[in-house]
Parts: structure tokens; sequence; C-alpha cells
């Protein structure tokens, strides 16, 4: 008995257990990225079904303008860039780049969303609103949910950056901007899978 | 998110030599569940979403009109919805596994093969949606693939079957409350699974659809599947929550009135289905269906007997609980685990995590004899802090439902702002545990081995 106990005073050490937790921390959060990638391909699944069902309205030929989502893909993918930068800075433990390379992070997410909403706008305004037809009710929810996801993401890193900037690189910070950037890449992925499945296909 | 909680904890924080494949039965149940919850649950969020969408901003995802396509929320719900019945029943399956093991004395037959039948169930569960709307049209050969898939998946089911009954072969039983309600379910379930391998035949299923046939089999799989079984738990686990045990004269009543109030209620109305019998009707003028139907209304009313039973059952319990105390933690003479507890257990649940060898790792110790050795000296244990914030934005998130509901858009605004701020809230937390010093733990382990040495005295005692 004596032996085990000392066993399980080894596995329990203090030391230990901080990377444990946030390796446990990190493995829930992977968890739940897969139930979000549940979420998105039951949507691109509905998607995939609706998209040709035009009921007589305008088809993805008609509606996209692909050099301006092009250009919405690339803001989106220079955001994962330099979140990923903020990540590298981080290890260094340097405070005032991190920060640096958030606020970068966080305005070309914002630049995303605002290019999203233009696009929305104009389509609404010209009378393709997600009501006129099956393609275009699924078009909207699929971008859209995208989109919330990013506004989401936004939030969090807002609140990530003045707990940085307030408490510092502590512990729980670190874990936190940890998982952040899993979620910030992750939507670059379901970005690239609407880009190629929505716009590229949608003009073919 | 309960989901995500249950599966990394059960993976990533065992007690040392607790392997995968020495966990309890009912562990592995629940594995199992919270993999299908979490694959399964996010596709209803989305039938829900694109239906809130039609209704809410005149969408057409499942409209009539203007490419809208109907079945889609069909199929959508039902890739949850069929799923979601094993995330009911597994947890039971689980349950009754730790009561024949228990109350036969035995360890459980084939435990790989009973590991495996739920893991085949898990992956079977997903490939079988389309045997609700088999009526749907979709045509012979997908009919034919989700038939054949629907009987596949009564193999591992047939297994587990066979599992408990030999578990029980040349077993010991104890015919206590919850092994009542264990027995009750293998002969019953047995029955309901029959019948729905034959509604898994495709033009079986043409004849018998929206048929009261479906309505006695799925009722014969989930109330002696599910609900027997969390009787079964709420009379095996009781002890262990409360300190006490359940009153096993009244257990017994409400088990007799509950089984014998379900067959009556459900066999009728297999023979109704046969007869042609819809579901769900307002009022009937067909003089032949009568009969059965006024003998299903006298099951109906001896269930509500056994519904009453189980209150008195709760009721004398509580009134007996001085007199019923448990002080050995271990009722049962259990082979898991939760029994090297005091019951109820301290917060922390074990003070010093115990080192597992065997399947069934508390038996295992009993048979060592070092299941009651007091370790000589105590840790600091690290507790999670009760929260309100969990609570507070389930709160938030009911008032965001009910608004959205009834058109209450300034009370939809407020309370999801509630739930963003209360998200925000947790997320900048650091402080989410607290220290239980080593000299409490000793305290409460003291008094707990002091209960466990007068326990024994006065059975010693009673022996003499």
């Amino acid at each position: 008995m004596a032996t085990d106990v000392s066993t399980i005073d080894t596995i329990y050490s203090e030391g230990t257990e901080h990377s444990k937790i946030i390796e446990i921390q990190a493995f829930g959060f992977w968890i739940y990225l897969m139930t979000d990638l549940v979420l998105f391909s039951a949507i691109f699944a509905s998607h995939a079904v609706l998209a040709h069902n035009y009921a007589a309205g305008p088809t993805g030929k008609d509606l996209f303008n692909l050099p301006y989502t092009f250009g919405e893909t690339m803001v989106l993918l220079f955001s994962s860039a330099t979140c990923g930068l903020a990540m590298l800075t981080l290890q260094k433990g340097r405070k005032a780049q991190v920060l640096l390379w958030l606020a970068i992070t966080f305005f070309l997410g914002l630049g995303f969303i605002a290019m999203e909403i233009k696009e929305f706008y104009q389509m609404i305004q010209n009378g393709h609103g997600p009501e006129k037809s099956a393609f275009l009710s699924a078009f909207f929810t699929l971008v859209g949910t995208h989109g919330v996801h990013v506004t989401f993401g936004l939030i969090w890193m807002a609140t990530m950056m003045g707990q940085a900037a307030i408490k510092g690189l502590t512990m729980p910070v670190r874990s936190r901007l940890v998982r952040f950037s899993m979620f910030w890449h992750f939507l670059d992925i379901i970005w690239i899978g609407i880009f190629t499945f929505v716009y590229l296909m949608g003009v073919m | 998110m309960s989901g995500i909680n249950f599966l990394v904890t059960i993976l990533k924080m065992r007690a040392p030599g607790m392997k995968l494949m020495r966990m309890p039965m009912f562990v592995w149940t629940t594995l199992v569940t919270n993999v299908l919850m979490i694959f399964a649950f996010p596709v209803l969020t989305v039938a829900l979403l694109l239906i809130t969408l039609d209704r809410y901003l005149g969408m057409h995802f499942f409209t009539n009109g203007l490419g809208g396509n109907m079945m889609m929320y069909t199929n959508l719900f039902w890739i949850w919805g069929h799923p979601e019945v094993y995330i009911v029943i597994l947890p039971a399956f689980g349950i009754f596994s730790e009561v024949v093991a228990t109350f036969s004395r035995k360890r459980l037959f084939g435990y790989t093969s009973l590991v495996y039948a739920t893991v085949a169930i898990m992956v079977l569960s997903f490939c079988v949606w389309l045997h609700h709307f088999f009526t749907m049209g979709a045509g012979p050969n997908v009919n034919i693939a989700f038939g054949i898939s629907t009987m596949l998946i009564a193999v591992p089911t047939g297994v587990k079957i066979f599992n408990w009954l030999f578990t029980m072969y040349r077993g010991r039983i104890r015919f206590t409350t919850p092994m009542y309600w264990t027995l009750a379910f293998i002969s019953t379930f047995a029955l309901g699974g029959m019948a729905g391998v034959l509604l898994s035949v495709p033009p079986a299923d043409f004849v018998l659809h929206n048929s009261l046939f479906l309505i006695a089999h799925f009722h014969n799989m989930l109330i002696p599947g599910t609900l027997f079984g969390f009787f079964a738990g709420y009379a095996y686990w009781f002890p262990k929550a409360f300190g006490f045990p359940l009153s096993e004269k009244w257990g017994k009543r409400a088990f007799w009135c509950w089984l014998i109030g379900f067959y009556l209620a459900f066999i009728p109305l297999y023979i109704l289905g046969f007869m042609g019998m819809p579901r769900r009707m307002q009022h009937y003028e067909n003089p032949a269906w009568h009969p059965y139907l006024i003998v299903a209304a006298v099951g109906t009313a001896v269930i509500s007997v056994g519904i009453l039973c189980l209150m008195m059952q709760l009721f004398v319990s509580i009134r007996e609980r001085h007199a019923r105390r448990d002080m050995t933690g271990d009722p049962w003479d259990g082979r898991t685990l939760e029994w090297a507890t005091a019951s109820p257990p301290a917060v922390y649940n074990f003070a010093v995590i115990p080192v597992v060898q065997d399947v069934d790792a508390f038996w295992d110790m009993k048979e060592r004899d070092v299941a009651y050795q007091q370790p000589t000296k105590y840790h600091d244990i690290r507790m999670p802090k009760s929260t309100a914030k969990g609570l507070l934005t389930g709160g938030f998130t009911f008032l965001f439902g009910f608004s959205m509901v009834w058109y209450i858009w300034w009370l939809a605004v407020l309370s999801a702002l509630g739930i963003v701020f209360m998200v925000i809230n947790r997320a900048c937390d650091d402080n989410t545990e607290y220290v239980i010093s080593a000299g409490e733990v000793e305290k409460i382990e003291n008094e707990r081995y002091r209960l466990l040495a007068s326990a024994a005295a006065n059975r010693a005692a009673e022996g003499v």
C-alpha cells in the first residue's frame, strides 16, 4: 500500500498538474470544435440539397463577385497568419507584441465582417434576400452562420486583449489564448470550404 | 457541453490503473452516450435553426414553395432523433450491467464483448435514421439499405441480452428491487426488440406505419428499457447518494404494479395495430377496437398505482431514514469503486485516489483485503468552487427562448445580452477552485473509519 500511495504522489504532484490541466482543457476544446464541425456539415449538406433550387430567381453566377470574395478570403487568411504570430510571441512571453498582433488580427477580422455585411446588404437591396428562394436561404444561412462565429470570435478576442492587458500573460490567460487561436484557425478552414463549395462552385 | 465535460473527464482523468478496459460498464455506456450526444445534437441545432429561419425570416428550407424541401426537415430531425433513442437507453443498459453483476455476485459475463457491442451500437445508430420514414418514397434500394442496417443493430443488442443472462447463470442471485427491474427488463425488452426487427422490414413497415403497432413497439423498448433501468438505478444508488436504502417492500409493490400495468396497457396496442388502428386519433367509432382499449385503460390505471407506490416508497424510506442508516457505504456488497466511499460520499469522493488493478476494482480490493485500509497521510485536495454562473446563463437562455416563442422582442434582446455578459464574465474568472486542507480531509476520513468500525462491531454483535 505504501508504494501505491507514492505512485499517486508522483502522478499528482504540483509541477505536472498545470500542464496537465491545460492539456485537458485544450482536448475539451478540440471536441467542442468537432461539434461545431458537425453543425457546419449539416448546414453544408442542407446547402448542397438546395444549391440549385433557384425558384426562377438569380443563380450564383448572377450574384457572386469573385474578386470581391477573394479579397474577403485573403483578409481572413491574413488574420489567421497574424493570430499565429501572436501565439509565437505568446510563447516568448512578450506581452506588448502579443497585444499588437492580436489588435491587427482583430481589425482584419472586423474588415472581413464589414465586407460580408456589405455583400449581404447589397444583395438584399437588389431584391435578392434570403426569402426569395431556397438557394438564397441556404446561402445566407451558411455564410451568415460563419459570420456570426467570426463576430463572436471578435468579442472573445476583445475580451482576451483586455485580460492580457490587465492581468498580464498569466497561466489562465495563456491557456485561453491558445484555445482562442484554435477557434480562429478553425473558422478559417470553414471559410475555405464555403469559398470553394458556395462561391467557386456556385459560379461554375 | 455536458457531453464534452463527461467525455474529457472519462478519457483524461481516470484513476491510476483504470485502463479503458477496466472501467465499469456504466462508465462505458456513459462514454458512448456522450459521443452520441456530441455528434447528434449539433444536427438538431441545425434543424431547429433552419426551421426558425423559415418561420421568423420567411426563408425556404422546408417550405413547399420556392425550392424548399420538406423531407429535409424529417431527415435532419431523425439524424439526431435515432441516435437520441440510444442516448436515452444506453445509460440504462449500463445500470442493468452493474445491477446484474452485483446481485449475481459474479463478474459481468463477456465484459469485452459488452464493450464492443456498445461501441457497435454507437456506430450503427447513425446509419438507421431513415427507418423512421420508409414511406417517404426514397425508393427500394435506399429502404433496403436502411432496413438491413436496422436489423444489424439488433445483433449487438442481442449480444448484451445474452451477456446479462450468462452473468446470472450459476450466480448467487439476490432478488432485490433493482434486480426485479432488471429481470423484467430482459424479458420484456426482448419482446419489443422482436417487434422492432419486424418493423425494420420495409414492406411490413408500409403496412404498420403510423399504426398502434409502432406505438406498442417503442413504448415496449423505452418503458422496460429506459424507465425500468432508471428505477433500478434509483433503488441501487439511492443509499450511496443519501446514506439510507429505499424500502424494498414498497419498491416491489411498485414493481409488480408497473409490470402488470405495462403488459395490460401495451400488449393490446400490438393487437390493435394489426387490426389497423392508427395512432393519434381524437376519437374512434370501431366497436371491434373497444374491448382492447378498455384493457389498455385498465393497464394505465394499474401503472398509476405503481407511481403511487413509488411515492409511498420514498415517503416511508425518508420517514425511517435513521433506522435505515447505512454506516458501511457498501450496502449491496458492491463490486465497483463507488461503494468504497462513505454514503453519502465526502465532497471530494476519494481522499486518496485508489489504484485500480482489476475490472471490478472494489471487489478485487476486498478479496485482497486492502479495501478498508486507512492511508497513513492525507494531502490537500483541490476542488472546483460552486458557482451560480452556469445557472444564470441557463436562466437567460430560457428567457431568450421564451421571448422568441412569444415574440417579446425587448426581452429577447435583453436576455441575449445577458447570455453574452455571463459567458464573458465566466471567461474572465481565474478563481474557480478552492483547497480542502489535509487536516480537514483527515478529520472527515477519521469520522468515516469510526463509523465503519461501529458498523463492523454491530454486525459482530448481531452475529453473536
